[in-house]
C-alpha cells in the first residue's frame, strides 16, 4: 500500500514503472529493414512454389478439359486447342486475346472432325454457370453439352445435368448461321417449360427456370461470337489434323 | 505465462482439440466453417490446408519472433500467412482442380481467419518454434476436426452419401436444406447444443458428488 505513489503529491521523480513501460524506439530504418527482408523472402517463396507447380496445374487443366471434351465426344482421339478472331484460327497459346473466342477441335482416329466444343457462361441462381457445348459443322446444330461449373441448389437448379427432357433440348438444337454470316439465324432461347416449338428454342425445366435460362443465355452468347469467325475456316479445320 | 520455459507438454498439443477448439469452443472462422463444410472431403480438404497454413505460419514468425519489431507486427505477420496462403493455392490446383473448384474462394480467405492470426498473436509470438508449431498443429486438427464433424453429417443428411459413398438405398431421399447454407446453422446449433449438454451434465456430476460428501458430513 504504501509503495504506490500519489499522483497527487506531484513528485519530479520518475516511479520504476512508468521507467520500464518507456518504450524502446525502434528506428525507421529497421522497420523498413525488417519489413523488406520479410517481403523479399516471402516473394521468393511464392515464386518458386509457383514454378514448382506451374507444370502440375497445367496438366491438371489439361486432363479436366479433355475429360470433358470427351464426354462430349466419346470417339475423339485427338484434342486441339485453337482461338477464333477476326484475324482467323490460332492454335491457342496463353489466355485468349480480346476478341478472341477459345474453342477445342476433336479428331476421330481417322483424323476427321467430329466436333466443335466451346465454353459459354451466364449468371445463374447462385454463380456463373459453365457449360462446354458441343458444335457439328454438318448439322450447324449443337449436340450437347456438359456443365464445367455450378453452384446451383442442389435438388433444383443442378436438375439441368440430370433432367432428361432437358438434356434431350440439346440434342439437336439448330445455331444456323444468317446468310450475312454476322449471326444466328435464330437466336437460342430458352422458353417456359412446355411451350418449346422450335429448333432453336430450349424447353426450360419447371422450377429451375433461372438456372435453364442461364444454360440457354451461356450457349447462345459463345455460340453468336464463335460461329460467324468460325465459319469461313471451317474447311481448314477439317483438315487441321493433317496438316 | 511461464509457457516460456515450458516447452512441449500434451497440452500444448491437445488445447486446440478440445479445451480451446476453434470451432466448437471458440467459435472462430465461421465463415469457411458454415460455408465449405458441406461434404466432408471439402472439409477435410479445407481443414488441412488450414492447417498446412497455421503450422507454417507459427513456425517462422516464431523463429523470427525476436526480430520482428511490434509496430510493424501485423503487416508482417499477414504478409507471412498470405505467402503460405498463396503455396496452397498452388498446391491444391497442382493436386485437384475440382477440390480447388469446390473451395472456390474460400482459400484465399485463409488470409484472413481469425484462427491463424489470433494463434500467432497469442502463441507464435510469445514461444519458441517447437512448441508453438505443436500448438499450430492441435489447433489445426481441432479445426479441421470440427470441420468434418459439420461436413460428414451434411453430407450425409443432405446427399445420403460420406466421403462419396452412397450409404442408403435408392429410397432414401436427401435433406436437401442440409447442403444449404440454414443447413450450416442447424448442424452447428446441434453440434454446440451438444457440447453443452455434455459439459452441463459433466458440472452437474461433479455437483453432485461434491454435495453428496457434504451431505454425508452434515448427515442429512
Amino acid at each position: 500500500m504504501t509503495t504506490r505513489p500519489d499522483p497527487a503529491q506531484g513528485g519530479e521523480s520518475v516511479h520504476p514503472a512508468v521507467a520500464l513501460v518507456q518504450p524502446d524506439v525502434t528506428s525507421g530504418g529497421r522497420l523498413i529493414r525488417t519489413l523488406g527482408v520479410v517481403t523479399a523472402v516471402c516473394g521468393v517463396l511464392i515464386v518458386a512454389a509457383w514454378q514448382f507447380t506451374l507444370p502440375a496445374i497445367a496438366a491438371n487443366k489439361k486432363i479436366v478439359l479433355e475429360r470433358s471434351v470427351k464426354a462430349l465426344a466419346p470417339a475423339a482421339t485427338h484434342i486441339e486447342e485453337y482461338d477464333a478472331s477476326a484475324g482467323g484460327l490460332k492454335k491457342a497459346a496463353g489466355d485468349p486475346a480480346a476478341g478472341a473466342v477459345r474453342f477445342y477441335a476433336a479428331y476421330g482416329s481417322d483424323g476427321g472432325l467430329l466436333a466443335i466444343a466451346a465454353e459459354g457462361a451466364s449468371r445463374g441462381y447462385a454463380d456463373v454457370v459453365r457449360v462446354l457445348y458441343g458444335y457439328r459443322p454438318e448439322c450447324e446444330c449443337i449436340f450437347g453439352f456438359k456443365v464445367v461449373q455450378m453452384k446451383e441448389t442442389p435438388g433444383i437448379g443442378d436438375k439441368v445435368t440430370t433432367d432428361t427432357a432437358f438434356v434431350a433440348n440439346f440434342e439437336h438444337l439448330s445455331v444456323k448461321l444468317a446468310p450475312d454470316m454476322k449471326a444466328l439465324f435464330n437466336a437460342v432461347k430458352t422458353v417456359k417449360h412446355g411451350t418449346k416449338k422450335n429448333p432453336w428454342e430450349i424447353d426450360a425445366i419447371a422450377g429451375a427456370t433461372i438456372t435453364s435460362k442461364a444454360v440457354g443465355r451461356g450457349i447462345n452468347e459463345s455460340v453468336q461470337k464463335l460461329l460467324p469467325l468460325l465459319a469461313p475456316h471451317i474447311e481448314d479445320l477439317k483438315q487441321g489434323n493433317e496438316k | 505465462m511461464n509457457s516460456k520455459q515450458a516447452g512441449v507438454t500434451m497440452d500444448t498439443f491437445l488445447e486446440g482439440i478440445w479445451r480451446q477448439n476453434p470451432v466448437f469452443v471458440m467459435v472462430l472462422g465461421m465463415c469457411p466453417t458454415l460455408a465449405v463444410t458441406v461434404s466432408a472431403v471439402n472439409a477435410l480438404g479445407m481443414g488441412v490446408a488450414t492447417t498446412f497454413v497455421l503450422v507454417c505460419s507459427c513456425g517462422l514468425i516464431s523463429l523470427m519472433r525476436h526480430q520482428i519489431p511490434k509496430e510493424v507486427r501485423i503487416a508482417t505477420y499477414i504478409v507471412i500467412i498470405a505467402t503460405f496462403v498463396t503455396l496452397v493455392d498452388y498446391i491444391i490446383q497442382a493436386v485437384s482442380l475440382t477440390l480447388y473448384d469446390a473451395l472456390g474462394a474460400f482459400i484465399q480467405l485463409i488470409v484472413v481467419n481469425c484462427i491463424i492470426l489470433g494463434r500467432v498473436e497469442a502463441h507464435a509470438a510469445k514461444n519458441p518454434p517447437l512448441p508453438a508449431m505443436v500448438n499450430a498443429l492441435g489447433m489445426g486438427i481441432g479445426f479441421t476436426l470440427g470441420l468434418l464433424a459439420l461436413g460428414s453429417v451434411r453430407e450425409i443428411l443432405g446427399v445420403g452419401q460420406l466421403f462419396g459413398y452412397t450409404l442408403f438405398g435408392a429410397n432414401f431421399q436427401p435433406w436437401v436444406v442440409m447442403v444449404l447454407p440454414p443447413g450450416g446453422f442447424f448442424v452447428l446449433g446441434a453440434w454446440l447444443l451438444l457440447f453443452a449438454v455434455l459439459t452441463k451434465r459433466k458440472q452437474a456430476n461433479a455437483a453432485i458428488a461434491e454435495s453428496s460428501v457434504q451431505g454425508g458430513r452434515h448427515g442429512a
